[in-house]
């Protein structure tokens, strides 16, 4: 039994056998096993073969048509490697001398033999070391357990254990039978978390070496509430934590008795609780939990996992299809928010040194205008379907406010012109997610019905932290004071100004935050879907007056620290259960 | 082990050959070595200066390298070693693993 601490991203708990994904170019950690498991990995490296030659000579006879003399070359030849006894003996006697795992041997002995073949010269024989690493695959694939596109076809429950996720991966995932994720990278804020949370799956990251522990098939127990994942867990604590699931589920159905109840304080102050969603099937759930309306829409998922990009029409059906749950209730759309860790470095020729920095989001739009103003169209197509409203995402000025505005003034002309009917009063609104638009929120605020304050990007923004980078995660903090200034100042210009004004980011879902920014003067959150219940409970459990003492208190305060202790106290008190 | 090997005449033939197909000893070619030395009972080795690797094994031969232009010994022993050393010469000095070589053009 192994104990793994990581950070706990969607709460819940798994207990199930290990699937390793994600082979493809990680490097398979050295991993020593006992002398007595030696027979058992060599078993398995045999049996590995086996099902290697026995998968290959299947796909051979269903690609029978294949003409090219080549390609049917190729995997001719992958078949006398996996028939070959010295290499397979190599890999055994590797197994046994040095006492690794099976996976180990595989990617060692294959990996020398690619290396033997890049070192040639002649450029003809070098470049076989692809076979090489094409072989080791296919037999990393058989001891790993399945991998990518065997999620797809899973039907047994799996506990996903990678180096790291991305989103699309995690959102290909089905729910029925991956009940946990765990990864080595990744924090609280990578997109394959917001995915998991999303999808109600529970998931730990930032393990740092969990990879190098966990064989596939092995049983894990991942808690994504305490940010905890065992590695062959003993009987007593597979049933300690049998308990402690059968306690959460319940403390989840006590949740689910608020759902219809209203999201209001104990002094009767209205919150809207709205969802932020990504994909259009998400919408029913936050109906589910309560929730009144979309508050980010992310449009991502439009790009990613296609050859070709989207058309108008396809933007359409997805707005369309999430809108008609909502009819009356607010939908917010967000304008694709590609860049940096997603979608355009692939497209790149040269990937950007400092992509986070560079062309990404509204910038990119506006770099793209024919993608932008087809996104813009179907929004406002869809737009006579309820109350939807667009929101423009990183600004960080009010050149590009002006730009991105006068774009869709733009497209509104066309659509006049043909006659196509839309909104004319549609609401715009930003997102408030860098330092520059928070600074410069008053003058913004003149321009637009709404601001969303995207808490993620203005933490690492503010902070200059990589949110993914395991070295300075730590540093990446909402209770960091120059952040609360920023929202601070940002909350109080929208006042001012009196536009409407909601939190989006993470922040908003995480409960220890939330007597602070009620205490800030938000009225509007906007969560992941199964966060709302928690939420509103803390809501209904609390007063204004309270609040206004915690930020009271905090605005004295000066190191983050502090701050967030502070908090966890204070919602402790209000909500024990959480903790 | 099957009783009367013993009784059976060892042969042990060898023969130099040179590699002539424009590409060399990849993996193709090496597949057909070995499909053709796996059809014999007899031990079969090729060597080059540096290495002697089994002659039945895709992985060893491939990792011979051996390019257009290399000499190769192989060395064949056992009751059918002669009938090895001819079918595997013609198969390199002589069909040049069904492929060009730098001085012919490329069938079509």
């Amino acid at each position: 039994m192994e104990i793994k601490k990581g950070i706990a991203v969607s709460p819940g708990i798994a207990i199930a056998k290990s699937l390793i994904i994600d082979s493809e170019d990680y490097l398979i950690p050295q991993r020593s096993i006992d002398p007595s498991q030696r027979r058992v990995e060599i078993q398995r490296a045999r049996n590995a073969f086996r099902d290697a030659i026995n998968e290959l000579t299947q796909f051979q006879t269903e690609q029978e048509t294949i003409e090219q003399r080549n390609i049917k070359d190729i995997f001719a030849v992958h078949l006398r490697f996996l028939h070959d006894r010295s290499l397979r003996k190599k890999i055994t006697d590797l197994v046994y001398s040095e006492s690794v795992t099976a996976e180990y041997a595989v990617s060692k002995t294959l990996r020398e033999i690619a290396s033997h073949f890049t070192k040639e010269k002649d450029a003809y024989i070098s470049e076989r070391a692809a076979d090489i690493y094409d072989i080791e695959r296919r037999l990393l694939k058989q001891l790993l357990g399945k991998k990518r596109e065997d999620v797809d076809h899973l039907t047994e429950e799996v506990a996903v254990v990678a180096r790291e996720l991305s989103p699309t991966q995690t959102a290909g995932f089905n729910k029925k039978f991956v009940k946990g994720i765990a990864s080595d990278a990744g924090g609280r804020t990578s997109h394959a978390a917001i995915v998991a949370r999303s999808l109600g799956i529970p998931a730990v990251v930032a393990l740092e070496d969990l990879t190098e522990s966990v064989t596939g098939g092995d049983t894990v127990i991942i808690d994504g509430n305490r940010g905890i994942v065992i590695v062959n867990p003993d009987s007593e604590t597979i049933q300690q934590y049998q308990q402690y699931s059968e306690e959460f589920a319940e403390l989840e159905h006590r949740l689910d008795k608020i759902k219809q109840k209203p999201a209001i304080t104990r002094g009767d102050v209205k919150i809207a609780l709205l969802g932020n969603i990504e994909f259009p099937n998400e919408a029913e759930l936050v109906l589910q939990k309560g929730g009144e309306g979309i508050g980010l829409y992310r449009t991502e998922f439009l790009y990613l996992n296609r050859p070709s990009e989207p058309t108008e029409e396809d933007h359409y059906q997805a707005y369309a299809e999430t809108v008609s749950v909502f009819k009356h209730r607010p939908v917010i759309i967000r304008t694709v928010d590609l860049g940096a860790d997603k979608y355009t470095q692939s497209k790149r020729f040269a990937p950007e040194p400092n992509p986070f920095l560079g062309l990404r989001s509204i910038r990119f739009c506006l770099q793209n205008l024919t993608m932008f103003k087809t996104q813009l169209r179907a929004i406002l197509r869809a737009s006579v379907l309820g109350k939807v409203k667009i929101m423009f995402p990183l600004i960080t000025n009010i050149q590009e406010s002006m730009q991105a505005k006068m774009i869709l003034r733009d497209v509104m002309e066309d659509l006049d012109e043909e006659s196509i009917a839309y909104n004319k009063h549609i609401q715009l609104g930003i997102m408030i997610e860098t330092p520059s638009a928070a600074l410069m929120a008053s003058t913004l605020a003149r321009d637009f019905d709404f601001f969303s304050i995207g808490t993620n990007d203005l933490i690492q923004y503010t902070l200059a932290v990589d949110r993914g980078n395991e070295l300075v995660s730590t540093l990446y903090s909402s209770a960091d004071p120059a952040v609360l200034r920023l929202i601070r100042t940002v909350i109080q210009d929208a006042h001012k100004a009196q536009i409407d004004l909601s939190v989006c980011g993470e922040m908003a879902s995480d409960p220890e935050y939330i007597m602070l920014l009620l205490g800030l003067g938000v009225r509007t959150l906007s969560l992941a879907p199964p966060m709302i219940p928690e939420i509103k409970q803390i809501i209904r459990s609390v007063t204004i007056e309270d609040c206004n003492n915690v930020v009271r208190k905090i605005l004295g305060m000066n190191s983050e620290r502090q701050i967030s202790n502070y908090l966890r106290d204070a919602t402790r008190k209000i909500l024990p259960e959480a903790f | 082990m099957q009783a009367g090997e013993n009784t059976l005449e060892t042969v042990v033939c060898e023969t130099e050959v040179e590699i002539k197909n424009a590409d060399g000893l990849h993996m193709r070619p090496a597949m057909q070595f070995v499909d053709i030395a796996n059809q014999f009972e007899c031990d079969i080795t090729v060597s080059n200066i540096e290495n002697t690797v089994d002659g039945k094994s895709i992985m060893q031969m491939s990792m011979l390298a051996a390019t257009c232009g290399t000499k190769l010994k192989i060395k064949a022993e056992g009751a059918d070693a002669q009938q090895a050393i001819s079918d595997l010469q013609e198969l390199v000095e002589k069909k040049h693993f069904d492929e060009p070589t730098p001085n012919k053009q490329k069938k079509s």
